[in-house]
């Protein structure tokens, strides 16, 4: 067992630990914290039913920000639906045997992949060339995209040019997962690519990526209409009401 | 300070493009600071209290944990740009700290240097900052120049709402000494004399009196305009510019001609006589509710069956979205009608059931068109179905009026420009601010004044009406233009033929 695949392989466990324990805080934190006030933009759904529809708009079709400005919808949602896929494609790593659904997608997998970096690349442009949103990045802006891109072109590069012993990489992380280590292979490309998707695990919940969660818990998008049909009440809220109450 | 002709009004883009950056274009403009005068009767310390950065702090980390909005907001923004065109504010001063991202980056680089990992160990790298004098005055200048009217949060892929911000950061600032004095003062008059303009009762009892004479004069019928009533079956909660300013009075008017030919006993409170709830505007659940409960104060005393709020933007807002929340239950009032009702919902229901005798014709010398107020818009709801808080004004209106023409899409509705004097801003101090905020809406009037002949603009909120008539001279409209909603049911509606 040489020291680079005992080095990636407790790197594994430990970023998984951080990205699981720290969304998972992040999730609690968001989800205790009370909402002590009905704050959805209007017009908004007055149902549940209609809330799951305009969260499902928002997660699936960007709706908001369809609305906002159609270069950024374009190249964010060509991002993000490719990322779907190419980890979906990745999926083929982790089982065995190998589920159908991710079988079939396999090649339009790797399509996904340039059109990941494509996106990526778009939105990155913008950052230099719109002058307002060359203004509001900051140095994690311009280095989130450059360490995502890294790892679709170190992928991109895996697949097409430096090729490694895909076979016994499989076997590493079947292994990580079996807690039954199987050597991994050292050439540079895939360490690179693998020490970059560690890099994202780890940094995942402290940075801006918790807007993944985060859509979830917004109030503007997830209330319900229905502030003159039900009380809402939170606890420190209520304490204020009723001393306040003659 | 910027007085009238001083202002650099912003010419009218004709093509609407995105203006370019301006960095400190508006770094010289901030409010008065509230006195202690007006800071301590809301329970504020009266000046910046000497450990102030740690209290700061202290009260960002407790109202973090009060609103779940605030972590969820601060966290999840990635600086993607979709917000930044979509300020007024940024639009009409070019100044790039009035970008939404970028104000609330004030509060967030803050919030990451204290409470993020990645803050505390790497601010260069977030964008994390010291709470310190400068950052402190970025806050009390920008954070005043946010008039919490949540048309970025329309477009935010995550639902960002910078109101929320603002709001959090007015509450901090309060808290450490550094209010404003227009708001704050505001709502020291609410709690001592009963409303915004520090109209005392007599004052009320006399122009209630004056506006019943007007009418019987002017249309030979006596209408009432009834002050603490006892057994009305409905309270009226209007903003106090409805007792005197114009064209807000000629609003009131029109609620009580319906009112009257409706057959509704109605009645204004003194106890409760203003809808403004400012506590909203400083981001004060305390005040929120303080102010809030005087209607059900008022409600009770009264034994009213029905609370019905008269034409108010952010009234409007706190009443129906918040009012069940921070005054209720109202289980006391009759069940067949929401709490509260707006006005608009009362006069449109009677349209409905032709309790109404309006003819549109009355109106015929104007071509209207519909300013829709922020609050409304996006924070709140009329009748059941969501967008009512559209169609049920313009539906009055265009049973009063026969001409109406609305304006450019992308400025109605949800997506519709605040005045620029919302939020706590409507105040001489921040005159250049106003005029230069309220270009986008003046743009979209513009237009359709040159190619639809549109010579009224209606609204329904107080603070729209004052805003709009002070600041559409600067822009060579005459002031008169604005009129409020039921100034045109008022209009229309023939005294005499009903009831």
């Amino acid at each position: 067992m040489g020291l680079v695949t005992v080095t990636y392989a407790l790197l594994f466990y430990f970023a998984a630990l951080v990205l699981v324990v720290g969304v998972g805080a992040k999730v609690y934190q968001y989800a205790k914290t009370p909402a002590p006030l009905i704050i959805p933009t209007t017009p908004a759904p007055t149902t549940q039913m209609g809330v799951v529809f305009r969260m499902a708009r928002e997660i699936f079709l960007f709706q908001s920000l369809y609305k906002a400005n159609k270069w950024i919808w374009l190249f964010g949602f060509i991002f993000h639906a490719a990322l779907v896929l190419v980890l979906l494609r990745h999926f083929r790593y982790f089982t065995e045997p190998v589920w159908l659904p991710i079988a079939l997608i396999q090649d339009i997998g790797v399509y996904a992949g340039f059109a990941m970096v494509f996106g990526l690349g778009a939105l990155w442009a913008r950052r230099f060339l719109v002058e307002r949103i060359r203004y509001i990045s900051g140095p994690s802006d311009h280095l989130m995209l450059a360490l995502l891109i890294g790892i679709g072109l170190s992928g991109l590069n895996l697949r097409f040019l430096a090729k490694t012993d895909i076979i016994a990489v499989k076997s590493f992380f079947l292994g990580l997962m079996r807690f039954d280590w199987q050597p991994l292979p050292g050439d540079f490309t895939l360490l690179l690519h693998l020490g970059l998707v560690l890099t994202l695990m780890i940094i995942f919940p402290f940075s801006k990526l918790l807007h993944a969660p985060g859509v979830f818990f917004s109030p503007t998008r997830n209330q319900i209409d229905n502030p003159r049909e039900r009380r809402h009440l939170a606890k420190w809220a209520a304490a204020i009401g009723d001393a306040g109450k003659d | 300070m910027a007085r009238g002709p001083d202002i650099d009004v912003p010419t009218l883009r004709e093509f609407r493009d995105i203006p370019a950056i301006q960095e400190g274009a508006m770094a010289h403009l901030s409010p008065f600071v509230a006195k202690p005068e007006h800071q301590e009767p809301l329970g504020f310390p009266g000046e910046l209290v000497d450990n102030w950065q740690e209290k700061a702090i202290d009260k960002m980390g407790d109202l973090l944990g009060k609103y779940r909005a605030l972590p969820v907001f601060l966290d999840s923004c990635v600086k993607c740009g979709a917000c930044t065109d979509k300020c007024h504010y940024f639009l009409g001063t070019q100044d790039p700290k009035n970008m939404p991202v970028a104000r609330q980056d004030l509060f967030r680089q803050v919030y990451r240097r204290y409470f993020t990992w990645a803050g505390k160990i790497f601010p260069w790298l977030v964008g994390a900052k010291d709470l310190t004098k400068e950052v402190l005055d970025d806050w009390y200048k920008y954070f005043h120049q946010c008039s919490e009217c949540r048309r970025c949060s329309v477009f935010c892929p995550y639902g960002i709402d910078t109101a929320e911000i603002t709001m959090a950061a007015r509450d901090i600032m309060d808290h450490i000494g550094v209010g404003q004095k227009y708001s704050n003062e505001i709502i020291g008059k609410v709690h001592t004399i009963g409303n915004n303009l520090g109209l005392p009762t007599p004052a009320l009892i006399n122009t209630l009196e004056g506006l019943e004479e007007d009418i019987e004069e002017e249309t030979g019928i006596a209408v009432r305009l009834p002050l603490d009533e006892q057994g009305a079956d409905v309270l009226l909660v209007t903003p106090s510019a409805d007792f005197f300013a114009e064209p807000h009075v000629d609003g009131l008017i029109g609620y009580a001609k319906v009112f009257h030919q409706a057959g509704i006993r109605w009645t204004v409170s003194s106890h409760a006589s203003e809808a403004a709830n400012f506590g909203i505007f400083i981001g004060s659940y305390e005040q929120m509710h303080k102010v809030s409960n005087r209607i059900r104060t008022a409600a009770l005393e009264l034994g009213v069956k029905r609370v019905v709020f008269g034409e108010c933007g952010h009234a409007w807002r706190v009443a129906y979205s918040f009012l069940n929340s921070l005054a209720g239950p109202w289980d006391f009032l009759d069940p067949k009608y929401p709490t509260p009702q707006h006005i608009c919902e009362v006069t449109y229901d009677l349209i409905q059931q032709g309790a109404l005798n309006l003819d549109p014709t009355a109106n015929d010398d104007k071509v209207l068109t519909f300013h829709d107020s922020c609050n409304v818009a996006r924070g709140s709801r009329m009748g059941n179905i969501p967008g009512g808080q559209f169609d049920i004004p313009r539906a009055v209106l265009k049973a009063s009026a026969n001409h109406f023409v609305d304006m450019d899409p992308e400025t109605i509705c949800e997506k519709t420009f605040c005045c620029g004097g919302g939020g706590g801003l409507l105040t001489d101090d921040l005159l250049e601010l106003r005029v230069k905020g309220a270009l986008p809406r003046m743009e979209a009037l513009k237009e359709v004044v040159e190619t639809h002949g549109v010579t009224h603009m209606a609204a329904i909120c107080a603070i729209c009406k004052s805003q709009f008539s002070k600041v559409m001279p600067f822009y060579g409209l005459p002031m008169d233009m604005i009129v409020s909603v039921h100034q045109i049911v008022s209009n229309a509606i023939q005294l005499g033929t009903k009831e």
